[in-house]
């Protein structure tokens, strides 16, 4: 039996619709999106970048520490949360991603699709977050923008690793167990990301030093602050990278198997 | 073309793991090799068919769709839709169906009118032609006034039509059903039978798996009528009427055991089966009604007493029960 031919419809056409769906009902949601996951950085600023310097417990300069690890935060957590929430709630109630799994394409280009947006709604939060941070911190000395492109890299490769995450913990962790899984690892992540420290500061603590590289925060961080204040000492670049590289092909396929495992019975 | 067609198709689920614990006894070990949802079906549908697939919960039906519209892995076997392998080619399959789920699962982030215009472009097609189509379906399917409300505001009859209106919006050659009309009111089931017989009406292949008899009857060219996986019986429903064994099934419930009653209703004249489940005993015969005060005699001599009386015509329902045992609810 063979099916008679039909005008042919293009994987990268049927992406585009899908796509186009999650940012139209993204841009919908802007302000809960918001709030949700850029409320904490922007706290972090208020507590760390204003509060603290105006009593003096922290000297001025901890701004150009702290802004490139903020951005990575709020990179990574809406990047995570753009994919591990909506799975969450598709997979195990909804169903409603189920006109998605019966759209004429291999089901694993849904999963990329909810990566991508996922990378769109982290660059959007650390968008967001990157002038509120600015306007509440005052100057911030050494900050540049010059080194476009290491930003661009960083903040796709940072937003894909961590959207991938996302899909893993959305689809292969069973749901009574998330809340868990978000603290035990999502919270000592954010700790010990050198999101508030540089990671050359923790030469002090060697052990802690080398610990920290299995946490993917750690480029990202890194990674920002290469790009953004590349007068404080940072990891080499060329080590940021390719971590963010593997961790992005890491995620992404142990995110793709659990996500066929629950898409296919 | 068939529009559909199995050959000795397979499913297994594989068996749920059996957690350990200390000092409790452990629960009854699963089936070795998994649990098995379809045994062996060959099946055939013809192209603008209606075709039903009857039985009781867990009989394999939603598997069974599962597997012809490409959500649920083979085992073993094969299984072609419009012409293209479910395994090889699921992309091509889902291009040509269209697929009506148990519950209805809208998305819900997006209002009733949006729901069909993205589904669509899912499918390759322009906005504009989507949205046009979009409010036509509405339309037939009477929840035009709806086009712009939220997901939410629509009652289950309507979020039911909704479902139908998507899996139409492509335009697909084959729509599956999965028991469609449950937890339906009578009158929104009757008004979705209108609608699935205008469907077929335009030469779809309509594939409806259903546990309620009536509705089989009423709308389906063929009915399958499976159970645990396997495929009974195959036929028209006025054939399968015909194949109903005797003519009523006299249903007698005593306060006990019935199988001493079983034994001497078979030995009755113009009993052509007779079986005890428990106190229920269940008699095929030509007499019917006439049989009952023999029946409840048989039941009296042994000291048991008649609780409950049933008689049922030849029906789907007894031919069923005389296949499986079972009732189909």
């Amino acid at each position: 039996m063979t099916a008679e031919p039909l005008s042919p419809v293009t994987p990268s056409r049927v992406f585009a619709a899908i796509l186009l769906r999650d940012i139209t009902v993204a841009r919908r949601e802007l302000p809960y999106f918001l709030v949700r996951t850029a409320l904490q950085p922007i706290l972090l600023v208020v507590v760390f970048g204003f509060l603290l310097p105006k009593m003096g417990m922290i000297g001025r300069g901890y701004s150009t520490i702290m802004l490139p690890g903020v951005l990575a935060l709020s990179l990574t957590l809406s990047a995570i949360q753009s994919v591990a929430l909506p799975m969450m709630q598709d997979f195990g109630f909804t169903k409603e991603i189920e006109d998605r799994l019966l759209s004429p394409v291999p089901i694993q280009l849904v999963a990329v699709e909810k990566v991508v947006s996922g990378v769109l709604q982290g660059i959007v939060a650390a968008l967001f977050v990157l002038p509120v941070a600015r306007l509440i911190m005052g100057p911030i000395p050494g900050l540049s923008f010059g080194n476009a492109p290491l930003l661009l890299a960083v903040t796709i490769l940072g937003g894909a690793a961590f959207s991938a995450m996302g899909l893993y913990l959305g689809t292969g962790i069973p749901p009574p167990q998330i809340g868990l899984m978000f603290s035990v690892i999502v919270a000592p992540m954010i700790m010990f990301g050198c999101t508030y420290y540089p990671w050359a500061g923790l030469t002090h603590v060697p052990l802690m030093k080398w610990l920290v590289l299995i946490n993917p925060l750690v480029y990202v961080s890194e990674g920002m602050r290469a790009a953004l204040t590349p007068g404080v000492p940072h990891m080499p670049i060329a080590a940021i990278l390719s971590a963010l590289v593997v961790l992005t092909v890491l995620f992404m396929w142990i995110g793709l198997r659990a996500f066929d495992k629950r898409a296919m019975s | 073309m068939n529009a559909i067609e199995t050959r000795s198709l397979r499913k297994v689920y594989p068996a749920p793991a059996v957690k350990k614990k200390r000092g409790v006894p452990p629960p009854p070990a699963p089936p070795a090799g998994g649990i098995v949802a379809i045994d062996a079906l060959d099946l055939t549908v013809a192209e603008g068919e209606f075709f039903g697939v009857l039985g009781p919960n867990g009989a394999g039906k939603t598997t069974l769709i599962g597997i012809l519209t490409t959500r649920v892995r083979i085992t073993a076997g094969e299984a072609f839709v419009a012409g293209a392998d479910v395994t090889t080619r699921p992309a091509d399959v889902r291009r040509r169906i269209g697929v009506v789920p148990q519950r209805p699962n809208p998305d819900r982030s997006l209002s009733v009118i949006e729901n069909l215009v993205f589904h669509a472009t899912y499918f390759g097609i322009p906005r504009a032609d989507a949205h046009r189509r979009g409010q036509e379906l509405l339309e037939r399917l009477g929840i035009a006034d709806k086009m712009n409300a939220k997901v939410d505001q629509l009652s289950g009859g309507q979020q039911q039509r909704l479902m139908i209106a998507r899996a139409l919006s492509h335009d697909p050659r084959v729509v599956f059903l999965d028991e469609p009309t449950v937890g339906l009111d009578p009158q929104a089931r009757l008004s979705l039978w209108e609608i699935l017989r205008e469907l077929h009406g335009q030469g779809r292949t309509i594939v409806m798996s259903t546990h309620y008899m009536e509705e089989a009857d009423q709308l389906c060219d063929r009915l399958a009528i499976i159970d645990k996986g396997k495929l009974l019986a195959l036929d028209t429903p006025a054939a399968l009427k015909r194949k109903a064994p005797g003519d009523t099934l006299v249903e007698v419930t005593f306060d006990g055991d019935a199988t001493v009653a079983a034994d001497a209703a078979r030995a009755m004249e113009g009993v052509s089966n007779a079986e005890a489940r428990g106190p229920l005993l269940r008699v095929f015969s030509k007499r019917g009604g006439a049989l009952i005060p023999a029946l409840i005699d048989a039941g009296e001599a042994h000291g048991r007493i008649v609780r409950d009386i049933h008689l049922s015509r030849p029906s789907l329902e007894t031919l069923f029960i005389s296949l499986t045992g079972r009732k189909l609810t």
